[in-house]
């Protein structure tokens, strides 16, 4: 593909707004305030059926319902914190895009700090490596230096 | 630390990793492991409390008295017929299975199981898919075990095949008999 054919495609593609929600204006809550909720919380639920998109972005039926299930429970005035809990209950933490810190997870959320570690470490060690800096030049020297720098 | 040890700590741990990644593989070609599954939260739980329409349809609490296999299907998915001549041969072998169809319109669903065969003793109907969110189904075919106490004791996503029975369900058919 030409570098121009690629750029004009990648403004087309820039130009698409990010997808969201499906834009079915039937879905959404009366409530704007409300709606928001649901779909910030939403987009913290993987989709099930493709798995790496949130519930907000999929176009997949199940993913349709369980939307349906996020505004229900958000306009009965249920906690964010519930309405996910109810979906962990019968998904599992798989259902959340951002797995929460416990023992199965902690290499996951502990990596950072890990690779922080190792490469301070190396860091040290290189440093203790170097070559202690020569000593300071006699005065021989010296004046050789400075015979060479006045010619 | 001498430097010809430490030179090998990256080829060490290179190593660990690919030994890692090929027994990743492995197992997910034998069928054993699945980074996609979706693990059900159901397993050792009881049934969840449902009432479904059908002919007859069934409720969580017909599935209590003795080990039964649910199968979650739907006449537009593919797999499930598929996995329709593996369920007849279980019906055969008398497994009792009964069927949840999955938003499906019911004329459809006698469509598909007069083309097919019909392994299910009852059927039971979730058109709005809603009982099937509270059992955590992703997709169809699913299939469940229920225990004789109504507690769930084995879950397998995607059409059954020959293997699938003779490794994993025979067994834990065995167990909960």
């Amino acid at each position: 593909m030409s570098r121009a054919l690629l750029l004009a495609l990648l403004l087309v593609l820039g130009a698409v707004p990010a997808a969201h929600a499906i834009g079915d204006p039937n879905e959404a809550l009366p409530d704007p305030r409300q709606e928001a909720r649901a779909v910030e919380i939403g987009k913290q639920l993987r989709c099930l059926v493709c798995q790496n998109e949130s519930i907000e972005d999929s176009g997949a039926d199940l993913a349709r319902d369980l939307r349906h299930i996020v505004r229900q429970q958000v306009a009965a005035g249920r906690s964010d914190t519930e309405i996910i809990n109810w979906l962990v209950a019968r998904y599992g933490n798989f259902v959340r895009l951002r797995p929460p810190f416990e023992a199965s997870t902690l290499l996951l959320w502990g990596s950072p700090v890990l690779a922080l570690a190792v490469g301070g470490a190396a860091v040290v060690i290189a440093r203790g490596r170097r070559p202690p800096p020569p000593p300071p030049l006699d005065a021989a020297e010296q004046a050789r230096l400075k015979a060479l720098l006045d010619t | 630390m001498n430097r010809r040890l430490l030179l090998l700590v990256p080829f060490g741990g290179v190593l660990v990793a690919g030994a890692g990644f090929l027994a990743m593989l492995e197992r997910a070609q034998e069928g054993k492991f699945d980074p996609r599954e979706v693990p059900s939260m159901l397993i050792g739980k009881p049934v969840p409390r449902f009432t479904l329409p059908g002919d007859p349809g069934f409720a969580s609490t017909d599935l209590v008295g003795r080990p039964v296999l649910v199968n979650w299907f739907a006449s537009w998915c593919v797999p499930c017929a598929e996995e329709a001549a593996v369920l007849m041969d279980l019906k055969r072998a008398g497994v009792p299975i009964w069927g949840i169809a999955y938003k499906d319109k019911p004329a459809d669903t006698a469509k598909f199981l007069a083309r097919y065969g019909s392994p299910y003793a009852r059927l039971g109907r979730d058109e709005p898919g809603r009982v099937a969110i509270d059992w955590g189904v992703t997709g169809v075919p699913e299939t469940y075990l229920i225990d004789a106490q109504g507690v769930v004791r084995w879950r397998f996503v995607g059409p059954m095949t020959p293997d699938t029975v003779s490794a994993e369900l025979q067994p834990i058919l065995r167990k909960y008999a």
